[in-house]
């Protein structure tokens, strides 16, 4: 019925899923790794360095500043349940009361976000109010937190909550403001009306913005949360950012070294997840390989 | 607006349906006074003014005109993506569907799923989909690809989904907004075959804009010429040549010569 014309795909698919997939052009897995890999180790390992040359010069007493060496044989010491504090119930308390505050900040923020950019009037009412709740630094929130909920796990839901909600609402108003026209007709005339447009249209098309507003929305939670844990002082519940506190309220600056690398650690665990999951979806998208940040 | 006859330009076997085989079927499409006018005060733009047209079940009509002159906001009433300032546009409450100049195939399914997405909207049940797809894929030529995502396929490949997506909608009026515009000339013969060889087969009721005159002689019963600056009807031509028609054939330069030389004094008239 037609004409025998041979297309071509715009894009390869990866090689050798292929017939003819050029597999040698393509880098091996051990360079692969490599390239991915030094440029991590030589931060490490210049931080290290600068590190160690601090500590050597004597800029400060040991109580104050504590060597590369000692922070590490601290870090697992206390790892391996041997410190003066439970360590891992600590790490357990605060990654929850992150997650916990988080996940309630996702369905606040989304729901507020949707509401926002369908409703005119709700619009012009809050949103550029939420574009400025997202500059206020958490801590600003603490004293009114405390003096509402007082020293308590409420006081420091409630700074994370404030922190997170106007990023996961930008971004998903965002989103939807940037969804193509065209896909939004199409998902019209295909019969996408109501909550179906929703389900199918605009929230997969709004999605690469709503899990930047994710990522933006977790490093403001997780900042207002050490701050809640350093201001908040539950003595009966330990957490990272309480240790933090007594460690550097004792002088154990080998402790607060060791608590400041593991919580560090454990942002960057987060980031890692959020990007992946960027890039999973921009990939799935063809927006990978040609783009302005190569 | 005026009827061209186009009876010196028809070969003896035209298989076209005549005037009065369309008005048996029934109008699928009925455009009365239709105005459209965007803006308001000093940056009104009058779009459309006063359109009549009526499309006979089945008829495979053709809009051309020059850039602005009101083709695509008149697809636009007709699939109810926006509302005529005056005038009426009535479908008789048949199922439409749209395939876009762009590629709208969404990009975070893969060709499959977005077959399996129109197929869905569309009340199929979950056991009937799979198959259903397959068979779709496969009439479009594109058997073996549902895994693939649309930044995977090719222009012509992407088109095709989007006309296969077209095709789950199981509509009666297809409407198609310049949809082979960005194709290479051998990729757009070869999507012409396909679309006829579908309208033919399904007895769909076809809406096509296009720029291309030899594509309009190519595909319609009817082409209708638009003047622009308001959008109106100048003119219908009728094509009566037999069908499947090449785009060599002598006949059909011709008829797309005639429609040239009104379109040439159309487009002077819209640049000046």
């Amino acid at each position: 019925m037609s004409a025998d014309v041979t297309e071509r795909p715009t894009t390869a698919p990866p090689a050798g899923k292929e017939p003819g997939a050029r597999a040698a052009a393509k880098p091996g897995r051990g360079k692969e790794i490599f390239a991915a890999v030094w440029p991590k180790v030589a931060a490490v390992v210049i931080v290290l360095a600068i590190w160690q040359l601090l500590y050597t010069s004597g800029w400060k007493p040991d109580y104050r500043f504590a060597s590369p060496a000692d922070t590490f044989e601290r870090l697992v010491f206390v790892a391996t349940g041997n410190g003066p504090f439970n360590f891992w119930m600590g790490v357990q308390n605060t990654v929850m009361r992150g997650v916990q505050g988080f996940l309630l900040s996702l369905v606040i923020g989304t729901a507020l976000g949707i509401a926002v950019s369908q409703w005119k009037p709700l619009r012009n009412a809050i949103g550029a109010m939420i574009t400025g709740l997202q500059t206020m630094p958490s801590i600003v929130w603490f004293p009114f937190a405390i003096l509402i909920f007082g020293l308590d796990s409420a006081a420091i839901y409630f700074v994370i909550l404030m922190g997170a909600i106007p990023s996961i609402a930008n971004g998903i108003i965002s989103g939807i403001d940037d969804v193509p026209p065209a896909y939004l007709r199409a998902g019209h005339m295909l019969g996408a009306r109501g909550w179906r447009r929703y389900r199918y249209v605009v929230i997969p098309a709004a999605l690469p913005s709503y899990v930047s507003g994710l990522s933006q929305g977790w490093a403001f939670a997780w900042r207002g949360l050490l701050a809640g844990e350093i201001i908040v002082s539950i003595p009966e519940v330990p957490a990272l950012g309480t240790q933090l506190n007594q460690a550097a309220t004792n002088g154990q600056s080998s402790n607060l070294l060791a608590l400041m690398i593991v919580i560090l650690i454990l942002g960057m665990l987060a980031s890692f997840v959020f990007s992946s999951l960027a890039n999973s979806i921009r990939a799935r998208r063809g927006l990978t390989g040609f783009t302005a940040s190569r | 607006m005026s009827t061209v006859s186009s009876s010196s330009l028809a070969n003896s076997t035209a298989t076209a349906s005549t005037p009065q085989e369309r008005t048996d079927r029934g109008v699928a499409v009925d455009i009365r006074g239709v105005s459209k006018v965007f803006g308001s005060g000093a940056e009104e733009v009058v779009a459309l003014s006063d359109v009549d047209l009526q499309i006979a079940a089945g008829e495979f009509v053709c809009l051309l005109g020059a850039s602005g002159c009101g083709k695509s906001t008149l697809l636009n009433l007709v699939a109810g993506l926006d509302k005529p300032t005056s005038g009426t546009v009535d479908t008789h409450g048949k199922r439409i569907a749209f395939m876009f100049q762009e590629a709208t195939l969404f990009p975070w399914l893969t060709l499959a799923q977005n077959v399996d997405l129109a197929l869905r909207l569309n009340g199929m049940a979950k056991a009937d989909r799979k198959p259903r797809v397959e068979q779709l894929l496969e009439k479009v030529r594109l058997g073996g690809r549902g895994h693939r995502r649309p930044h995977e396929l090719s222009g012509g490949m992407r088109q095709r989904g989007a006309l296969a997506r077209v095709l789950a909608q199981d509509a009666d009026i297809v409407l198609m907004d310049e949809p082979f515009a960005a194709l290479d000339a051998m990729t757009r013969d070869a999507m012409h075959d396909e679309i006829e060889s579908l309208w033919s087969e399904l007895g769909l009721t076809v809406m096509f804009v296009t720029h291309n005159v030899r594509e309009a002689a190519r595909l319609s019963d009817r082409t209708v010429l638009m003047e622009s600056g308001p959008g109106r009807v100048k003119q219908i031509y009728p094509v009566h040549l037999p069908r499947p028609r090449h785009l060599d054939d002598p006949h059909l330069t011709e008829q797309a010569a005639h429609m040239t030389d009104e379109l040439k004094t159309e487009v002077a008239r819209h640049v000046r």
